[in-house]
This record gives structure tokens, C-alpha cells and sequence, in this order.
């Protein structure tokens, strides 16, 4: 297909003198797009390190300071947060892999009746995400006796959709020769499972795992709802809480606690960018 | 922050002279939803004296901040309806309706109704018990209390020829202030007045323009609303013209969190606000700030607002006498003298006025009177059944009148048939 | 042994499809359900209104300023954050001076929780001395603005903050897709002297069919999933000019705890998610290439 368009192309001329323009104004908008993406933790980070009323003058000489960082870290519990965090997203991460590989392999390499609808109703949560099921998962929760629990806030998402699908079409791309091979050693489907598919797939885990992390890590709405004390709100829940002020807005402080608590990812994401980006090509999400 | 000794010890001798059977029971740990932000220094205070309450009693009093009133709310419902409910929970007084319906509320009386009780409870200002009685009872204790009064920055009065010692005191008054005060063109422009009208403020707001022209917007049983009658339409008239006709406040809704930081920032010349504020606008002013009460169309008439400690039905016996117990404490004359100094939010009995404390306090920042003094003109907000819902009803019309997307007659209209229809199921008996 | 392994099958399907059912498919149809009963309040116990609380909804005003402005809301942020981005991909995956730089620019808003960043845009949008009101009182002389305080202008701007957050994590899938096309297929094109224009159009375009399809999902997913920074910044005002389903659906189960149009309001959302997926995956999965 692409072949007869190039054959089409071919008779036209290209209007070759006029490519540098071309490249100067493409230069300057993707300067623009990526000054406007950037703008929000600029601003953040400057509101953060100058004093309260500097906040919103952008002095160039104002007084710099560490003192927001110190003041929001002690007015709200960040590190119990943080905690609750991490707790939240390794769990989930844990859960997804184990249940979406053993799903996934299924139905990669299995053919038994019912597969394919079977799959079918897996991929209905790829549209019917459980965040707009709100309600009923809350009833759900509270016959179980969960509310109030960081289980409570991963469980509707540790079978993903998306993951099973990932690694589905993962699977799919491994030889049949190596597994065939893997068994005339006498390895049992679990082993083939572990020392053949999981390792091939790696990409697709680090891509996936990443998406995951990023997703849970800034999931607010199901947790807010969910969630009732510190033991275990997340960041971002507590975040919310410690922003709605009744005596009005501080910005410096909100700048503050929003990069304390956005710090471990973007600080992951710029030492591991360059791989975070070939995970993703290599995975094969495309 | 830590108490002082005295006042712990003050506040002691108050609550030891509660009835012995209060005592006797055993009650290790309550636990209670407070609203407001981690962030200021009111989280701290509040910690305090839960410390200072177990140094006295032994019961310990756990805190769990949960944002701000409408968050708490929903926080607290759902938790009790998902059976891991708090004991007691600091909400909006003009909850008070709602959450008798929902039938998850231990009312005073049935907890302890001893004489000392009863005498205990008749000791606080009329004004704030207004959002506690109902069919007899007595629902909530009056704790985190405010009136809306305004804050105007006395510099600004000067520059434009205003007496900064003489604020504006009727709707006349204030509109010729506003529009010496507002300067649009240029750098640095500045609003003359601000009021909040985003979700959740803009029904107490509009609560204190009704009262200024000597109108209450809900019968006492909180089923019904009055938002078409003349003098509410008028109030909102007020509002719309303030914005459009005289321009001296922006069009639009403004967001309540905004209003600290405008005033702070010299973008507006007075905001409409709590007394919760006084501490922090004094704390963080560069420059020379007055407080008065609210105007009025004739003259100034204000709003109450703020939260009640209610105690919940899912409390066993002995825990909601140990909340008692823990009310009791808070609302001691030392310890409400106390609140009121380090926050701004009135201390909610006379005899805590009557303290050395608070009056040493008085004598040497008088605007800290200024709210006690609006409470003879002050009426209760806007409490009905289904509260959220009929607030939900007035905000939304409030906030297309300031937008000009609907007549004061047209907005009033609409959330009155709103409102109607939420309350219909109230009204059959 | 086809039939061991049958059963294999089952055992490892297990823990996800319980799951899964558990919390997708049983809600949803209990929704359903729970939609053809009143609200039980205080002493009234819940009881069977048959579709009393659909014909309820379609009679509520908030209910269909909040489908339209959805519908904007999709029609908005979907193409938009797409092509911005296709472009981003491309800008990046070009020669263009800094790339590096602006990769990380583009993809930061992936990171940053909406609730936290929330909070920064709602000090952009403030009137007078907001970052935006500064730009445009620089740049043309604009007065203030209330940016999310008129109806004219407060979705646009949530808008505007939906697209800031997706489009730099749709970017990554088109680049990792941009950087598979075999550049034998370039060289081709130039040999040829067919025009950049061109081979945009007629190579680039054609190849990523399957990775625009995936977006495709996830930014209609997001357009009636992406409300954090409403629920903080606006709460749907003003009078409902940012109402989307899912913040009433919050408000309606979660602040006025009335479950039961709650879930008939689910529902319909539910419905239009299945509507939209069927129409992606019967009609336009023919038109690409999919593997």
C-alpha cells in the first residue's frame, strides 16, 4: 500500500527551498507546546523555594527558601501518605502481574470452548473501567467489610484488562519452537511459564509496570471515596485534604506539597526516560 | 502548640464537676472527623487539646482531618452508612436537618438529662443554638462558630479619600466605597468588594444579603424555603448590580479560597469572610487591615455559620457520655477563650468572654469583637432537609445570576421550584 | 491431554475472572439492578419504581447540561489531545534541537497527580494577577479574565487542563510506533522525491492506523474518566457549566447519597461506553491494520 503512494509521490517535485522555513516555525511551535507542558512545574517549583508573598509576583531577586518544604511536610502526615503509597501501588503492581501472566498465557497459547468469549468479557473492562462503577463497587466494599482499607482501594484493579491483553499479544509472538523445546526437557507449563514467556516479555512488564505505577500513583477519585483516615489515605487524597483551606489558598505551600509528592515518580521518570520509551517500543504497544 | 498549665488545669476543674456516673464508665479511645485542611495551624490546636483531655480523663480523642465542611460531611455519612463510622463528628450546623433525617444522630437529651445538663447547655449564645434545636431536642454543641464580617485594608481607604475608620455600614454605603475603591484600568487593578460564590459558600453568602434586608430564607422545620419572595429577590438583585451595573466585584464566581489571597495581594479592597480568618489575615497583611460587621440595606445585618460537634448513634452509651464529657471540655469558658485567640472563630458562651484571658486579648486587638458584636444581628444559615441538594439549587441559580445568564427573578424562581421539589416528600407531615 | 489441560486452564484463569467479575461485570449489572428501586432513607426502606428513576433524570436539567457538556468534552479533548500528540511524536522524533528536552516537557504531565496540579491551574486561571491574565494583558493588552468563574470560558479551560494531562502519554505510544516504520521505507520515498507532506500522509499516517485505533480507546475511556481536576477546581460550577456524568454521578451517590440515581445515571454512562466501544471495534477496526 505504502508502495503505490511513493510511485504517486514520485512525479510530483519536491519544494525543497523552502524546507528551512519550514523547519524554523516547526522548531519554534514544538518550543511553544513544550514551554506551555513544562509551565505548571516551573511555576511550581518557583512558588515552592521563595516566601509566601513572593508566590505570585515572579521578582527575579525574591528570597530563596526551604521553609515550604518543611512547613508542609510537618502540617499534614506525608509520610504516612507516602507510605500508604507505596504500599498501594507495589500491591497492585504484584497482583497484576500474577494474575494478568497466568491469564494471559491462557489465553494466548490455550484453545478450549468458550476461549473467545471468555476473552471478550475480559476486554469489556478496557471500556467499563471500574472508576465509573463508583456506587456499587462502595457496596460491594462494605458487605466485605473493607472500607477504610488500602486493599479496598487496589482489589477492582489487580485483574487488569489492559494487562491481559498486553501480554496476551506478548505471548503470542514467542516461537512455539522454544516451548517445544523447553518440554523435551521436561519442564511442566508453570516452569514453561517462568523460564520461557516471562523473561521474553520483559519490555512489555517494564512498559506495563510503568503505566501502572503512574496510573495508581495519581488515582484520586475511588480512593477518595473509599478511603476515611490517615492509616490509609493515599497522596493524592491526602493532598486534596490538605489543599481545601478554610482560610484560602497558599500557593507556596500547595507548590510545595505538590512536588514533594510528585517527586519519586519524576524523579524515576528522568533517570530511566530513555529506557521508560524503548520499554514501550519494544512491547510492542503500538 | 502546647496548653498552658493553668488553663488545662481550669479546664479540668470544669469538666470534674460533670455528674460522677459520667466518670465511672470505661472508655478508651473516640474517634472524631474534624473539618479542616491539614494545612493551617487550627490541626495542631485541636491536638492539643485532645492531648489535654487525655492527660485529664484517660480517653484518648483521635482526631481525622478530612477537608473542608462538604468533604467531612460526605466522609462521615459514608463511613457511618458503611458501619466504620466516627463517634462524633464536627459538622455544618445547618446540617442539622439532613442528618436527623437520615436518623443517625444521638440527640443531648437522651444521652444525659440531668439539670447540670440542661444548665450547661442553656449557657451558650442563643444565636448559635438556633442550628442545634429541633422538635424538642438539642442535636449538636456549638463549637467551631463564625459570623461573616468583612476585612478592608485601611491603606487603600486612605488613597482613595475614604475614613478608614469609618467602613461602609449600609448598601449605599458600600456601593460608594466600591466604586471609589475599584480601579479596573491599568496595572494593578484592584475590585472595590469580593463575596465567594462557589459551591459551598455562595447559600451563606446569600444567607447574610437576605438578612440584610430582614429576610430568612427557611422555616424553622427545614422544609420549607422562602427564595422567591420579594426581599430575597431583591437581595439578589443587589448582588447582580454590584457586579454589573456598579461593577465594584468581578462577574462570575469566585472561588472562596481566592478571597485570603486577593485581600493579601491588593486585588481586592474588602472581601466578605470569616472570623476564622482574623488570625491569618493578621498574620500575613503587609499592610494596615480593619474588621466590621457586614452592612446592611439600612444597616449591618450578618450571617452565623460554622460547625457543631454531633454525636452519632453508632456510639455505644458510655461513648457518647465520654463525647459529652470531651464537649464539655472544649466549650469550657478557659478552653473557648483559648480557641478563639489562637483562631479568630468566637468563643461560643458569654462566660467565656468574661475571662482574663479573652478580655486582656480584646483590649489589645479590638477587632477581635467585632464578630461578638454582630451577634444580635446576626440570623442562622440556610438549614433544611436534604441540605446539600437545596443548596445545590440556590448555588447553581446564585452562580448563573453573578454569570448574567439569568434575571434575579428568573434565578430565584428556578431555585425555589428546585428546592420545592427536593422538599416535597418533607412537607406531607 | 486435552483435558488436563482444560482444567489447567481454569485454574490460572481463576484468580483474574473472579476478580474481574467480581468488580466489572457483577456492579454493572447490579447497578442495573439497583436503578429500578428508591433510595432507602432514615426508617423508608427501599422500594421497586420500575424506570421511574430514568424518566426522573431525563426530567432534571443538571442531569442534561451534564450530558452535553460531556459530549462537548469528548468532542473536545479527543481529537485534540490525538493530534497534538501525533505532532508531539513527530517534533520529537525528528532532528529538532533539544528533543531531549522537550520529551521530558511533553511527558511530565503524565506524572503529576491532577489533584496536585490542580491546584497550580486554578492559580493560572485566577483573574488579575493569574499567570494566564498576565500573558494576555502582555501579549494583547487583554483585560482580566475570569477564567473559570463564567460560563463562557470554565469548560474550555478544564479542557484545556484534560488535554495538557493525556497528550504527552498518547506521544509515547506514537513515538514508540513512529520509531518502529523501517526507515528503508524513507530512504524509498526520498529516492523517490516525493514531498515530506507526502509521506507524512501516504507512509507515516497509513502505519499508525493500529496505535491511533489504541489511543483512540484510552482518550474516550479518559473523556468520561478524566474529572479529578473538576471535582477540585470547580465542583461542575458554575451553574453546572462544567458538570460532567461522572462528577454528577460522585455528587448524586456521594453527596446527596441518593444511590439510586446514582445508578440509573451509571447506567447510562455504561451505556454510552458500550455504544462508543462497539461502533470502535465493529466499524473502524476493519479500516486498519491490525495484527
Amino acid at each position: 500500500m505504502s508502495g503505490t503512494a511513493i510511485t504517486a509521490a514520485a512525479t510530483e517535485t519536491a519544494p525543497l527551498p523552502r524546507f528551512d522555513l519550514w523547519v524554523w516555525i516547526e522548531t519554534a511551535a514544538a518550543w511553544l507546546f513544550g514551554i506551555v507542558w513544562i509551565a505548571p512545574l516551573l511555576y511550581a517549583v518557583w512558588a515552592a523555594i521563595h516566601p509566601t508573598g513572593y508566590a505570585t509576583t515572579f521578582d527575579l531577586f525574591a528570597p530563596l527558601t526551604l521553609e515550604n518544604f518543611a512547613t508542609a511536610w510537618v502540617s499534614a502526615p506525608f509520610a504516612r501518605y507516602f507510605l500508604n503509597t507505596f504500599l498501594l501501588v507495589t500491591m497492585i503492581l504484584v497482583a497484576q502481574f500474577v494474575l494478568c501472566t497466568l491469564a494471559a498465557f491462557v489465553f494466548a497459547r490455550a484453545d478450549f470452548p468458550g476461549a473467545g468469549i471468555l476473552f471478550a468479557l475480559v476486554l469489556v473492562q478496557l471500556m467499563i473501567t471500574p472508576d465509573v462503577l463508583l456506587v456499587e463497587n462502595y457496596r460491594t466494599m462494605s458487605a466485605l467489610g473493607l472500607v477504610d482499607t488500602i486493599l479496598a482501594i487496589g482489589l477492582p484493579y489487580m485483574a487488569s484488562a489492559f494487562g491481559i491483553f498486553l501480554l496476551r499479544q506478548t505471548f503470542k509472538q514467542v516461537p512455539l519452537e522454544l516451548e517445544e523445546a523447553a518440554r523435551v526437557e521436561g519442564c511442566g507449563t508453570m516452569a514453561i511459564l517462568l523460564r520461557v514467556y516471562v523473561p521474553l516479555a520483559k519490555p512489555t512488564y517494564l512498559a506495563y509496570g510503568l503505566v501502572s505505577v503512574s496510573f495508581h500513583w495519581n488515582n484520586f477519585l475511588w480512593p477518595l471515596v473509599i478511603t476515611n483516615s490517615v492509616e490509609t489515605r493515599p497522596l493524592t487524597v491526602g493532598l486534596a485534604v490538605f489543599a481545601t483551606l478554610d482560610q484560602g489558598i497558599d500557593w507556596a505551600i500547595i507548590s510545595a506539597a505538590t512536588l514533594m509528592t510528585s517527586a519519586p515518580l519524576l524523579l524515576g521518570f528522568l533517570l530511566f526516560q530513555r529506557q521508560f520509551v524503548q520499554s514501550f517500543m519494544r512491547a510492542g504497544i503500538k | 502548640m502546647t496548653l498552658t498549665r493553668r488553663t488545662a488545669l481550669a479546664a479540668a476543674a470544669a469538666t470534674l464537676a460533670a455528674p460522677a456516673v459520667l466518670r465511672a464508665q470505661q472508655v478508651r479511645e473516640l474517634t472524631f472527623y474534624y473539618p479542616i485542611a491539614i494545612g493551617g495551624p487550627v490541626p495542631r490546636i485541636i491536638d492539643g487539646y485532645c492531648e489535654a483531655f487525655q492527660r485529664e480523663s484517660g480517653i484518648t480523642v483521635k482526631p481525622v482531618y478530612s477537608g473542608f465542611y462538604g468533604e467531612t460531611l460526605t466522609k462521615a455519612v459514608t463511613a457511618i452508612r458503611g458501619g466504620t463510622g466516627p463517634h462524633f463528628s464536627v459538622l455544618l450546623a445547618a446540617e442539622l436537618h439532613s442528618l436527623r433525617d437520615m436518623d443517625i444522630l444521638a440527640p443531648i437529651e437522651d444521652i444525659d438529662n440531668s439539670a447540670e445538663t440542661k444548665a450547661w447547655l442553656s449557657g451558650f449564645f442563643p444565636a448559635f443554638m438556633a442550628n442545634s434545636l429541633a422538635e424538642g431536642k438539642t442535636w449538636s454543641v456549638p463549637f467551631q462558630r463564625s459570623t461573616s464580617i468583612y476585612f478592608y485594608n485601611k491603606a487603600m481607604f486612605r488613597e482613595v479619600g475614604l475614613n478608614p475608620d469609618a467602613p461602609p455600614r449600609t448598601w449605599a454605603e458600600l456601593v460608594d466605597a466600591g466604586k471609589k475603591l475599584t480601579r479596573r484600568e491599568g496595572a494593578g487593578g484592584r475590585w472595590g468588594v469580593q463575596l465567594a460564590t462557589n459551591h459551598g459558600t455562595a447559600q451563606w453568602t446569600f444567607g447574610a444579603l437576605c438578612n440584610q434586608v430582614n429576610h430568612t430564607l427557611m422555616n424553622e422545620a427545614g422544609t420549607e424555603v422562602y427564595f422567591n419572595h420579594p426581599r430575597a429577590i431583591e437581595a439578589a438583585s443587589f448582588w447582580r448590580d454590584m457586579a454589573f451595573t456598579h461593577q465594584i466585584t468581578p462577574q462570575g464566581v469566585t472561588e472562596w479560597a481566592v478571597l485570603a489571597p486577593n485581600f493579601l495581594q491588593g486585588t481586592a479592597a474588602m472581601i466578605w469572610s470569616t472570623t476564622g480568618n482574623l488570625t491569618n489575615v493578621r498574620t500575613n497583611a503587609s499592610f494596615e487591615f480593619g474588621v466590621a460587621g457586614l452592612p446592611g440595606k439600612e444597616a449591618p445585618r450578618t450571617v452565623v455559620g460554622g460547625g457543631n460537634l454531633y454525636i452519632f448513634k453508632n456510639a455505644n452509651p458510655a461513648e457518647r457520655q465520654a463525647v459529652l464529657r470531651f464537649a464539655r471540655f472544649l466549650t469550657s469558658p478557659e478552653l473557648a477563650a483559648d480557641w478563639c485567640i489562637k483562631t479568630g472563630y468566637l468563643a461560643v458562651r458569654p462566660d467565656a468572654w468574661e475571662t482574663e484571658a479573652l478580655k486582656r486579648y480584646t483590649a489589645e486587638f479590638p477587632p477581635a469583637l467585632v464578630a461578638k458584636e454582630q451577634l444580635p444581628v446576626a440570623t442562622g444559615e440556610l438549614s433544611t432537609y436534604e441540605n446539600q441538594r437545596v443548596y445545590k439549587a440556590l448555588n447553581d441559580n446564585l452562580q448563573a445570576l453573578l454569570t448574567g445568564s439569568k434575571s434575579a427573578q428568573q434565578a430565584m424562581a428556578d431555585a425555589q421550584a428546585e428546592a420545592d421539589r427536593v422538599l416535597r416528600p418533607f412537607r406531607r407531615g | 491431554m486435552p483435558r488436563r489441560t482444560t482444567i489447567h486452564a481454569w485454574l490460572m484463569l481463576t484468580p483474574a475472572l473472579v476478580l474481574l467479575f467480581g468488580f466489572t461485570h457483577y456492579p454493572a449489572v447490579a447497578t442495573f439492578w439497583h436503578s429500578l428501586f428508591s433510595t432507602p432513607r432514615g426508617s423508608r426502606p427501599a422500594r421497586w419504581v420500575g424506570f421511574e428513576n430514568y424518566t426522573y433524570l431525563f426530567e432534571d436539567p443538571v442531569f442534561l447540561q451534564a450530558l452535553w457538556n460531556n459530549a462537548i468534552y469528548a468532542l473536545a479533548t479527543i481529537p485534540l489531545s490525538i493530534a497534538i500528540a501525533l505532532a508531539m511524536a513527530l517534533w520529537v522524533n525528528s532532528r529538532i534541537a533539544g528533543r531531549t528536552a522537550l520529551r521530558m516537557a511533553y511527558f511530565t504531565p503524565t506524572v503529576l497527580p491532577m489533584i496536585a496540579v490542580a491546584n497550580l491551574w486554578l492559580f493560572f486561571y485566577t483573574p488579575d494577577y493569574g499567570l494566564l491574565d498576565r500573558v494576555t494583558a502582555a501579549l494583547f493588552g487583554w483585560g482580566p479574565t475570569n477564567w473559570i468563574g463564567s460560563r463562557e470560558t470554565a469548560l474550555g479551560a478544564m479542557i484545556a487542563v484534560a488535554v495538557w494531562k493525556e497528550a504527552g502519554f498518547f506521544m509515547i505510544f506514537y513515538l514508540a510506533a513512529l520509531q518502529a516504520i523501517p526507515p528503508s521505507l524513507y530512504e524509498a520515498a526520498a529516492i523517490e522525491g516525493a514531498s515530506r507532506a507526502r509521506v507524512f500522509w501516504r507512509v507515516t499516517v497509513p502505519l499508525l492506523g493500529p496505535t491511533t485505533l489504541f489511543i483512540l480507546v484510552n482518550a474516550v475511556i479518559n473523556a468520561f474518566r478524566l474529572v479529578d481536576h473538576i471535582i477540585v477546581m470547580t465542583r461542575g460550577g458554575p451553574d453546572n457549566a462544567t458538570a460532567l456524568l461522572l462528577t454528577y454521578i460522585y455528587e448524586l451517590g456521594f453527596r446527596f447519597w441518593d444511590t439510586a440515581s446514582a445508578s440509573a445515571l451509571t447506567m447510562i454512562l455504561l451505556a454510552i461506553l458500550a455504544a462508543t466501544a462497539a461502533f470502535q471495534f465493529l466499524v473502524l477496526e476493519r479500516r486498519v491494520h491490525y495484527r
